[in-house]
């Protein structure tokens, strides 16, 4: 590993608010994944004995039921690992799309780039909202074209930061070495111009993972994306909003859940940035 | 009589993932009114870390320990107040890129004149017409019209001729010079030295000319201090250093300057491997794996800075 | 000497928006031998560098190459051809991909140019070139910041000669770098020279260094060839006042007692450079026809291009005033 991966990892283990993200995100995911196997009920199995149940680590339901006697714990998992899920996709296909995208227009320039550019504009004016309803009114709501519709626009704000990043190596003396030594446009892009440029890309993924998850978040509350019998924060906040004079931990529960993430998040996104940039300066 | 400059056993180190990062230790040097002091040295030598600490310029993970006097004041460890009266105005100081020391949206004029307004207590409209005159004898043409412009606006050479005027402009008692001539051509750096030059016999001020350029140095300076790997190893008067070199390093490193008038060589003359990086541990004479003379007792035991006051060197088989 | 020359450069002209960075350069480079550029900052040197391998695209000219225009022949042919023109850059860990092993960073010309060769022979073939530059094999596994200023060079002219070119363009290889590894820099450019009978184009701002690498030396003012001389000739009896006064600048050790004035400022504004001679404002033996004519390089004796109106004078020092 090249030293300043080493430095950049050194400074982030030395800020303690980083490494406690970290670790708390760590610990969410591991919770999600594995913490259905702590708790024998599943998402779909309707408790009438406990509908509407207080969360108490007595009974089997640790963080309650709803109003239909579905565990809350499990449903709040698995709503947690939907969040995840997509806040790994859709980071993943940004970052495919969009490094590429933004490479090869920051280093062909010319007409290329602004070709590739407008096209950029062009999505990115687009309401984001409207376009996800627009794609449901025609597709039907299905779990696939949320992570789609998402995973579309993510990618473009990635692929301008990568473009700028290209445009300011570009002038970098070892790219015109590797142009004098014979390397063709495609080898330049991949061996020199995009390992230079990981450093943003990776604080910027991580940055709008959490970004991801809360559009989703708010996609599933307006109605637009997870719905029954599925779960995801979202659905389980919009259901909890409506219950929360009686049952307010229906609530609080995926609500923090999801609070925590994000924030986690955000400060080891923050973190990270914090470690890379010094180096870069 | 006082020295101009006079600084004892100065240490400067910084801290290092590894440890503690020497940039400067054990030096010892006394510069007298009006005299030309020559600091040669290459990579490693510590040489700019040396007058940065005099200027209190160091970073804050610097720590310094030693004396630096000034006029006999002591500097190290003294009040901002007290330093900033005498920064500036009489203990002054130029660098390599003059681009980087002007601020680069203020007009030249609001920056030479404020250092008058400040220094010196002349009004804004006083010390513009002071900064007029000082930048005609840098030779900078149409002197006037130059106040209002920007540093952009200028020629490397000429921001150069501006950052000496700007500490010229209170009259210092010393000027230190770090790689002044560096980052210019030939034709301009020798217009540079002829400023210099120029402002010693005018004003009488002494020079601490720092640069890794023997012949920039030998032009200039009456003293030489040679400096290798933080510390000073040879310190005598240009002449006699020139012509006979009593350091190893200091005699190769003068066989190494490529020479216009000598006869032309078929291969160059080299010095075998490089300076130490700053922070190797050097428990001997930092140049014994460099040096054709080294012996046993090179590798084990570290010379000191010793001889006459004009004639020193730390070597344990001076030439 | 062969007599056909390896490298014709005729009519070269790079403009930068409205300012001309090289007029109209004509030179000729011959198989193995050391030519030094020189002039200070904005003469063009590293423009010239630059239009060579068409890292840039000059106005007009011609770079012909083994009978190849470099710069018309289209990029696969370039591509094909950069096998035997290779570049030195200044600033050693600049040049460098700091994402990419030292040894990846050698490699790579082989992985271009000879595809068949397998990663072992790969392998082989750096090892053998990081031990002929003075640095060791386990070296290829590390990355250009964990190595000095002079080690980095090396590294690049490893690069830069792993594939035996004819050619070797130095921009400036060595002014970075300490003078007392400089030394060892030159050295290892003129073994490497002698061994693989590569031309060397050394640009450089150092006259002293250029005096004892060079057989043959071209000097450039504001984009233009003012003269071109053998070595010996050209430091021993400077003729264009440019010259002259270039070498007259260089701090001598010890010094001369009576150093000459230093060479005033340039005062032309830069659209007047085009017409009548661009040194005109700074030479103390100019005259009136210098302002309305250019002067053209011309052979003045065997070898020796001068760009003067009265470089015929100079060969008669006494008509000098000194």
């Amino acid at each position: 590993m090249s030293a300043s991966a080493d430095d950049a990892i050194r400074r982030l283990r030395a800020s303690p608010a980083a490494v406690f993200a970290f670790l708390i995100i760590v610990a969410v995911v591991i919770i999600a994944l594995f913490g259905p196997w702590l708790n024998p009920n599943n998402t779909q199995t309707l408790d009438w004995l406990h509908v509407a149940a207080a969360p108490t680590l007595q009974s089997a339901h640790w963080f309650g039921t709803d109003r239909l006697g579905r565990d809350l714990y499990a449903r709040t998992l698995a709503g947690a690992r939907v969040s995840i899920a997509i806040g790994l996709v859709a980071s993943t296909i940004s970052i495919l799309v969009g490094v590429g995208y933004g490479a090869i227009a920051g280093y062909i320039g010319g007409r290329t780039d602004h070709l590739m550019m407008r096209i950029i504009e062009i999505l990115s004016g687009l309401p984001l909202i409207f376009f996800v309803i627009f794609l449901t009114v025609i597709f039907g709501r299905s779990e696939s074209l949320l992570f789609i519709s998402i995973g579309a626009v993510g990618w473009l704000t990635m692929a301008r930061i990568v473009r700028g990043q290209t445009l300011s190596i570009r002038q970098q003396e070892f790219i015109a070495a590797a142009v004098a030594g014979g390397a063709g446009t495609g080898r330049i892009i991949a061996k020199h111009v995009v390992p230079n440029v990981i450093g943003p890309v990776i604080v910027y993924a991580t940055l709008t993972v959490p970004q991801i998850i809360l559009f989703e978040s708010f996609l599933s509350f307006l109605g637009l994306g997870i719905q029954e019998p599925g779960a995801s924060l979202g659905s389980l906040i919009a259901e909890g909003v409506g219950e929360m004079e009686a049952a307010p931990w229906m609530l609080l529960v995926p609500g923090s859940f999801l609070a925590v993430l994000l924030l986690c998040l955000n400060i080891f996104g923050d973190g990270l940035r914090d470690a890379l940039d010094v180096k870069e300066a | 009589m006082v020295a101009t400059l006079s600084i004892d056993d100065l240490n400067v180190s910084f801290a290092h993932r590894t440890g503690r990062l020497e940039a400067v230790a054990g030096a010892s040097l006394r510069i007298e009114p009006q005299e030309c002091v020559g600091v040669v040295g290459e990579s490693g030598s510590g040489k700019t870390q040396l007058f940065l600490a005099a200027m209190g310029l160091l970073t804050r993970q610097a720590q310094v320990s030693g004396s630096i006097r000034f006029a006999g004041n002591e500097l190290l460890g003294a009040k901002a107040a007290v330093l900033n009266r005498v920064r500036g105005s009489k203990l002054t100081m130029i660098f390599q890129d003059p681009m980087a020391s002007l601020t680069p949206h203020l007009r030249i004029g609001t920056q030479l004149a404020e250092v008058l307004v400040y220094h010196s207590g002349l009004s804004w409209k006083e010390g513009r017409s002071a900064a007029a005159r000082m930048l005609d004898s840098v030779r900078i043409p149409d002197a006037t019209r130059r106040l209002s412009q920007y540093p952009y606006e200028l020629s490397g050479g000429m921001r150069q001729r501006v950052m000496l005027a700007m500490s010229l402009l209170c009259k210092p008692d010393l000027l230190i010079a770090d790689e002044p001539t560096t980052a210019l051509d030939v034709t301009l750096q020798a217009q540079i030295m002829e400023l210099l030059r120029a402002a010693r016999g005018e004003t009488g001020m002494a020079l601490a000319l720092i640069s890794h350029d023997l012949g920039v140095i030998a032009a200039l300076a009456d003293r030489i201090l040679v400096m290798y790997a933080g510390r000073i190893v040879e310190n005598a008067a240009a002449p006699e250093l020139l012509r006979r070199p009593r350091h190893p390093y200091t005699a190769e490193l003068l066989k190494c300057v490529p020479s216009l008038s000598g006869p032309r060589l078929a291969r160059m003359p080299t010095l075998a491997g490089q300076p130490p990086q700053p922070g190797e541990a050097l428990q001997a004479c930092a140049f014994a794996p460099r040096c054709p003379r080294a012996a046993a007792r090179c590798r084990v035991e570290r010379p000191a800075l010793g001889g006459a006051p004009m004639s020193q060197v730390a070597c344990h088989f001076p030439l | 000497m062969t007599n056909a020359p390896l490298l014709q450069v005729r009519n070269l002209r790079v403009e930068f928006g409205r300012r001309t960075a090289v007029h109209d350069v004509n030179f000729d480079l011959f198989a193995a031998e050391a030519v030094g550029l020189v002039g200070e900052s904005g003469a063009g040197k590293s423009t010239v560098a630059r239009a060579l391998l068409r890292l840039l695209s000059p106005e007009q000219g011609s770079v012909e190459l083994g009978g190849v225009d470099l710069l018309k022949c289209p990029p696969a042919e370039m591509r094909a051809q950069r096998r035997d023109l290779q570049i030195v850059f200044q600033d050693p860990l600049a040049s460098l991909n700091p994402r990419m092993t030292v040894g990846d960073a050698i490699a790579e010309p082989l992985v271009i140019f000879e595809p068949q060769l397998t990663a072992a022979a790969r392998r082989g073939k750096v090892a053998a070139m990081l031990e002929r530059v003075g640095l060791t094999a386990d070296m290829a596994s590390r990355y250009p910041h964990e190595f000095s200023g002079g080690q980095c060079q090396r590294i690049g002219i490893a690069r830069a000669v792993v594939l035996k070119p004819n050619l070797l363009v130095c921009d400036e290889a060595v002014s970075s770098l300490d003078v007392s590894i400089q030394g060892q820099i030159i050295n290892l450019l003129l073994d490497l020279q002698q061994e693989m009978g590569m031309a060397i184009l050394f640009i450089s701002h150092n006259l002293a260094v250029v005096r004892h690498l060079s057989h043959r030396v071209l000097v450039m003012y504001l984009g233009k060839l003012v003269e071109v001389a053998s070595c010996e000739a050209l430091f021993a009896a400077p003729v264009h006042p440019y010259t002259r006064a270039l070498l007259a600048a260089v701090p001598r050790i010890p010094p001369v007692a009576d150093a000459p004035a230093p060479l005033p400022d340039r005062t032309l504004a830069a659209d007047s450079i085009t017409h009548g001679c661009a040194f005109r404002d700074r030479c103390p033996y100019a005259l009136p026809l210098c302002e309305s004519s250019d002067p053209p390089l011309l052979e003045i004796t065997a070898g020796r291009w001068v760009a003067c109106h009265r470089s015929h004078e100079t060969l008669n020092p006494l008509s000098y005033a000194e």
